[in-house]
C-alpha cells in the first residue's frame, strides 16, 4: 500500500535529522522523504500535524511468556501492546519454558511470530542447554535459526569455568553475548537493593557487590575470549565505572539499562509495593542519577523495557514471595520522553537510545532509522498529549508496572511495521 | 501514600509497624495499658470491651509463646479467639494469602493478628481489606519477617517507662543479631520516636544490617565499650541457623564476646535493667546468673505483654 | 439558671449520707468528677474502710460507636466487695449509663451486699431505670441536651460546678 505521512516532525537520530517534512511510504519500505517520488499516488493519508514521526522503537528485552507461560501472557496480547507502544522490534530473551535452546524452538516461535504479522522478534537463544550453566547450547544452529545473540537471561552460570567456555565458543563466531551481571552466590537469598531501605523495612539485601563481582568477572573472561560483550540491565553506579573504566583499557563493551532504573530508587518500593520488586533491584538515588546521566551521555547506550508481563496471583503476595518484573511495552516511549526531559536532552537524543543505538546491540541495519530505502517500520506519537496508566488502558496481560495510576507524556497515534498501519490510537 | 495503618482522620486502624507512627499515638497506647496491667489481678479477669467479636490468630509462622499471649489479651477482652496455625507448606501448595484471608472474612472476623515470615504480610492484608471496603476489620502485626513486631516493640517501651521513667535521658543498647530481628528493628523505631538521645547496637558485622547508622543509632562491635554507662541492656536471641549461614562460627564464641555476664553488665550503670523478648538461650546470649539476677525484667515484660496486647486490640475494636 | 454553690451542696450531700454510715459502709469514686467529691465526703464522714477509685472507661456502652475515650485511669478497690455496704459516687447524674457500667465493672470484683449511689446534682433524663439515694440537688427542670454539668476543682481544692455548652458530636 502506498501511504503518505504528511507534514510531521520527522526524527531519525540515525540521520541525525528533525525536521518537519512528509514520509513516503510503499512496498513496505521508505520510499522518499520531503518531495513526492515521481508518480506517487498516496492510497492513504495518515495526517501527522503537530505530531512526531520517529523510526518505530527497538526493544532489547521483551518477555512474551511463549512458550511456556501462557497463564501469564501470550504472543497475542503482547503483541497488541507492542503495537500500541509503538515498539516494531523486540529482542527476546531465552527465559521460556522450555529455554530458547533449540533451533526447532526458536523456528516454532519466529514463525509464530510472523504469522501474526504484528512485530519483528529479534529471539536471544540461551548460552547454556536449559540455561542451566553446564552445557553449550548448539550456537551456530540457533543463530541460523535466527538467534541475534546469547544470554543466562536472570540465571547466571555458577561455574565460571562454563562460563569462560562458553564466551569462547561464541566468540569463535564472534557472536553476540549478553550478560545479567548476577554473582549468584552474593546475591542469593536477597530481594532488595541492599541498604537503608532494605534495613529499614526487614527486606534481605542483594548488595551492589552482586553485580560489580560479576561484571568484573565478566569483563576479564571477554577480555580473554575476545567475546562480543553486551551487559544488560545495569543497576548502579558502580557497575557503570567498571564498565567504563574496562573500555578505557581499550575493550568494546556496550551496555543497557531498563526504564524502571533511570526513574526509580528503592525508596520507591514504599509500603512494599510488588510492583517494585524487580531484577536487578532498585538500587539507591545516587545509583539512579549515576544511570540516568550515564544514559545521557550515550556511556549506557541503550534503553530497554525489560517487558516482564506478570499475573495477578504473582503479585498479590508478600514482597519476597511476589515474582519479580514489570510490563513495559507501553512504557518505553512515555518513560524514555520523561527522562529525556529530566535530562535536558532533545527529543531526537532521547529518542536515539530506544532506535538508532538499541538498533547496533541487536545488528538491525535496515529498521532503526528513516532513511530511504529503510524498512517502514514507523512510529507516529503526540509528545504533548499524555496517557493514563490504567489496567484498562494497559493492553499487555501483565497489569504489574510501578507507573499504574500515573499519567505520562508520549501518545502514540500510529504504528507501522513494514509499511502497514497495526495500530491506530485516539 | 498515606501510612496504611492510620485511617483518614489520623486515627489507629491497624497495627503494622512502629517505624512512622505517629509519637502521640505511641505514647496514647503506653498510657492506654497501664489501666489493664490492673485487670490481671482481679477476681474477674474480665473486661466487656471486645465482647461478641472475633479475633483470628492468623499465625503463617509457628509460635505458641505469642499466640498464647494475644489468646489470653483477646480473651481477657472477652473476645471470641479462633487459632489458624497455617503450615507454610500447604498454603505454598493451594490457597494464597489473601485467599485465605477472603475466606476468613467470610466467617465475620473481625480482627487479624497475623505473623507471617515474609516482611510485608499484614500489610498487604490490611491493604486488601481497604481495597474491598472492609475497613471494620483490623489487622495487628504480631511478627512479619525481619520487619517489625509493634507489640513486643511496645512492651519493651511499657517496660522501660515502669522502670526508667523518662525516656529523654537514656542511652540504650541493643545486643546481638540485629540484622535477623523484627524485634530490634521496632525497638529502634520506637526508643527513637520517643526521643531516647542514645540508641546502640553491639554485635559482629555479619549479624548487623546494612546502614543501620541510618536508623539513629551508634554501631558497636565491642560490647565492653558498648555497654559502659547503659540504662537499658536489650538482649537479643540467637538462632541456632546463624551458624549453618556462616554468619557466626560458634556458640561458644559468640557467648565469649557478645554473651552477657555478670561481668560485662558491671559496666552498665548500677541500676541498669536487662530485657529480653524471649525465648532465651542460656549461656548463649545470656548467663544464667544474669537471666534470673537481680537487674533483670524479664518476667514484668511478659505480664506487661499482655496488657499492651489488650490496650492494642481495644484502641483499634472501636473505629 | 442560678449559680450552684458547689461547696454547699457538698456539705448538705454529706450531711444525708451520715445518719447512714456504718463500719463496712465503702465509697467508691467515679473518675473524675465523682472521685473528688469521694475523696472530700470519706474525710468529712470519717469512713473506715479505704476509698474505691473507679474508671468505668472500658465498661461503657458506647465504646462500640465512640471507642476509648481519653487515657483511662486504673480502677482501685482497695477493700473486699463481697459482701460490702458500697455507696457510689458521682458529680452529676444524668442518664444514668455512667452508673451502670460502674456497677457493671464493680460486680466484678465480687458480690456486694448492697449498692447505693450518691450525686451532686441530678440533672433528670434519665435513660435507665437508675435512682440516686443521696443526691445533694435535684434540678426542678432537665438540663437540654447540648449542655454539659461538670464538677470542677481548682489547685487549692475548692470546688465550683461549671455548665458548658456540649462539643457537637464528631462522626
Amino acid at each position: 500500500m502506498n501511504i503518505l505521512i504528511s507534514n510531521g516532525r520527522v526524527v531519525d537520530p540515525a540521520n541525525r535529522s528533525d525536521a518537519v517534512q512528509n514520509v513516503y511510504v510503499s512496498g513496505g519500505k521508505i520510499v522518499a522523504l520531503g518531495a513526492a517520488p515521481e508518480g506517487f499516488i498516496a492510497e492513504r493519508t495518515l495526517d501527522a500535524s503537530g505530531l512526531v514521526v520517529a523510526p518505530g522503537f527497538i526493544d532489547l528485552a521483551a518477555r512474551l511468556r511463549e512458550p511456556g507461560f501462557e497463564y501469564r501472557a501470550t504472543l497475542e496480547s503482547e503483541m497488541e501492546a507492542a503495537m500500541a507502544g509503538g515498539v516494531t522490534s523486540l529482542a527476546i530473551p531465552p527465559d521460556t519454558d522450555p529455554a530458547l535452546d533449540e533451533p526447532g524452538l526458536v523456528e516454532m516461535l519466529t514463525y509464530r511470530a510472523k504469522k501474526l504479522n504484528r512485530a519483528h522478534i529479534y529471539p536471544v537463544g540461551a548460552l547454556t542447554i536449559g540455561l542451566k550453566g553446564e552445557r553449550l547450547s548448539e550456537m551456530a544452529e540457533l543463530v541460523e535459526a535466527g538467534c541475534v545473540a546469547f544470554s543466562q537471561a536472570n540465571v547466571p552460570i555458577v561455574d565460571n569455568g562454563v562460563l569462560m567456555r562458553a564466551l569462547q565458543y561464541a566468540a569463535t563466531f564472534d557472536f553476540r553475548v549478553w550478560l545479567q551481571p548476577i554473582a549468584p552466590f552474593l546475591a542469593r537469598g536477597g530481594n532488595a537493593h541492599d541498604g537503608e531501605v532494605a534495613t529499614r523495612m526487614g527486606l534481605a539485601g542483594i548488595p551492589v557487590a552482586a553485580e560489580t563481582v560479576a561484571l568484573y568477572t565478566y569483563l576479564e573472561l571477554a577480555k580473554i575470549t575476545g567475546a562480543r560483550l553486551h551487559i544488560t540491565r545495569l543497576s548502579s553506579a558502580a557497575g557503570l565505572a567498571l564498565i567504563e573504566q574496562a573500555r578505557a583499557e581499550g575493550m568494546d563493551v556496550t551496555c543497557d539499562v531498563s526504564i524502571n532504573h533511570v526513574h526509580l530508587c528503592d525508596m520507591d518500593i514504599g509500603y512494599f509495593n510488588p510492583n517494585c520488586h524487580l531484577i536487578p533491584p532498585l538500587r539507591s538515588q545516587r545509583d539512579r542519577e549515576a544511570l540516568c546521566k550515564g544514559l545521557a551521555e550515550g556511556r549506557i547506550n541503550a534503553l530497554c523495557s525489560d517487558h516482564t508481563p506478570v499475573d495477578d496471583d504473582g503479585k498479590q503476595a508478600p514482597f519476597s514471595e511476589s515474582e519479580p518484573g514489570a510490563t513495559g511495552l507501553e512504557l518505553l516511549l512515555p518513560l524514555t520522553l520523561k527522562w529525556a526531559d529530566r535530562a535536558g536532552l532533545s527529543l531526537m537524543d532521547g529518542l536515539a537510545r530506544i532506535t538508532s543505538d538499541a538498533a547496533k546491540i541487536v545488528g538491525i541495519t535496515k529498521a532503526g532509522h528513516l532513511s530511504v530505502g529503510a524498512r517502514a517500520d514507523i512510529c507516529v506519537f503526540d509528545p504533548n498529549a499524555h496517557v493514563a496508566i490504567t489496567r484498562d488502558s494497559l493492553k499487555s496481560q501483565g497489569k504489574n508496572t510501578p507507573f499504574l495510576g500515573m499519567e505520562l507524556p508520549g501518545k502514540v497515534r500510529y504504528t507501522l511495521v513494514e509499511g502497514q498501519v497495526m495500530y491506530e490510537g485516539r | 501514600m498515606r501510612n496504611p495503618q492510620l485511617n483518614q482522620h489520623g486515627e489507629l486502624q491497624h497495627l503494622l509497624t512502629l517505624d512512622g507512627l505517629p509519637r502521640d499515638i505511641l505514647t496514647a497506647i503506653l498510657d492506654t495499658a497501664a489501666p489493664f496491667t490492673e485487670v490481671a489481678e482481679r477476681e474477674v479477669k474480665k473486661l466487656p470491651l471486645l465482647r461478641g467479636k472475633s479475633v483470628f490468630n492468623l499465625f503463617f509462622e509457628n509460635s505458641t509463646r505469642t499466640r498464647t499471649t494475644f489468646e489470653i489479651a483477646a480473651k481477657r477482652l472477652s473476645a471470641d479467639v479462633v487459632n489458624l496455625n497455617i503450615n507454610t507448606s500447604s498454603a505454598a501448595k493451594g490457597e494464597s494469602l489473601l485467599d485465605t484471608v477472603d475466606n476468613l472474612c467470610a466467617m465475620q472476623a473481625d480482627m487479624f493478628v497475623v505473623r507471617h515470615a515474609a516482611s510485608g504480610a499484614p500489610m498487604l492484608i490490611a491493604q486488601h481489606l481497604q481495597n474491598t471496603g472492609r475497613d471494620h476489620i483490623h489487622v495487628v502485626n504480631a511478627g512479619d519477617g525481619r520487619h517489625a513486631h509493634p507489640t513486643q516493640g511496645l512492651l519493651d517501651m511499657y517496660t522501660i517507662r515502669h522502670f526508667k521513667q523518662d525516656f529523654t535521658n537514656l542511652t540504650v543498647a541493643i545486643v546481638g543479631d540485629v540484622l535477623h530481628s523484627r524485634v530490634a528493628r521496632s525497638q529502634i523505631a520506637a526508643l527513637t520516636t520517643l526521643g531516647v538521645p542514645e540508641v546502640r547496637v553491639i554485635g559482629p558485622k555479619t549479624l548487623l544490617p546494612t546502614e543501620v547508622e541510618k536508623l539513629g543509632v551508634r554501631v558497636f562491635h565491642d560490647m565492653h565499650e558498648g555497654l559502659k554507662g547503659v540504662d537499658v541492656v536489650m538482649m537479643l536471641r540467637l538462632q541456632n541457623e546463624r551458624m549453618n549461614g556462616a554468619l557466626l562460627p560458634t556458640p561458644q564464641e559468640y557467648y565469649k564476646i557478645w554473651g552477657l555476664t555478670a561481668e560485662k553488665l558491671a559496666l552498665a550503670k548500677p541500676d541498669a535493667i536487662v530485657m529480653h523478648p524471649g525465648p532465651m538461650n542460656r549461656g548463649v546470649e545470656i548467663d544464667s546468673a544474669v537471666a534470673d539476677g537481680a537487674q533483670a525484667v524479664i518476667l514484668p515484660q511478659v505480664t506487661f505483654g499482655i496488657a499492651v496486647r489488650m490496650a492494642v486490640m481495644s484502641m483499634l475494636g472501636s473505629h | 439558671m442560678k449559680e450552684l454553690d458547689a461547696e454547699a451542696l457538698c456539705r448538705q450531700l454529706a450531711e444525708l449520707i451520715r445518719p447512714h454510715v456504718t463500719p463496712t459502709t465503702a465509697l467508691v469514686g467515679i473518675y473524675t468528677g465523682g472521685l473528688w467529691l469521694a475523696e472530700r465526703l470519706h474525710a468529712e464522714l470519717g469512713i473506715a474502710q479505704p476509698l474505691g477509685a473507679i474508671d468505668v472507661s472500658f465498661y461503657r456502652d458506647d465504646y462500640g460507636s465512640k471507642g476509648l475515650h481519653a487515657r483511662p485511669q486504673k480502677t482501685d478497690i482497695p477493700f473486699n466487695v463481697d459482701g460490702a455496704h458500697v455507696i457510689l459516687v458521682d458529680d452529676v447524674l444524668y442518664t444514668g449509663r455512667t452508673t451502670r457500667a460502674a456497677l457493671n465493672e464493680l460486680f466484678d470484683f465480687g458480690r456486694p451486699a448492697a449498692v447505693e449511689l450518691a450525686v451532686l446534682v441530678d440533672r433528670g433524663s434519665r435513660e435507665l431505670p437508675i435512682a440516686a439515694r443521696y443526691c445533694a440537688h435535684p434540678l426542678p427542670q432537665p438540663l437540654p441536651r447540648e449542655q454539659n454539668l461538670e464538677l470542677q476543682r481548682d489547685d487549692d481544692g475548692h470546688f465550683t460546678l461549671k455548665l458548658t455548652q456540649a462539643k457537637p458530636a464528631t462522626r
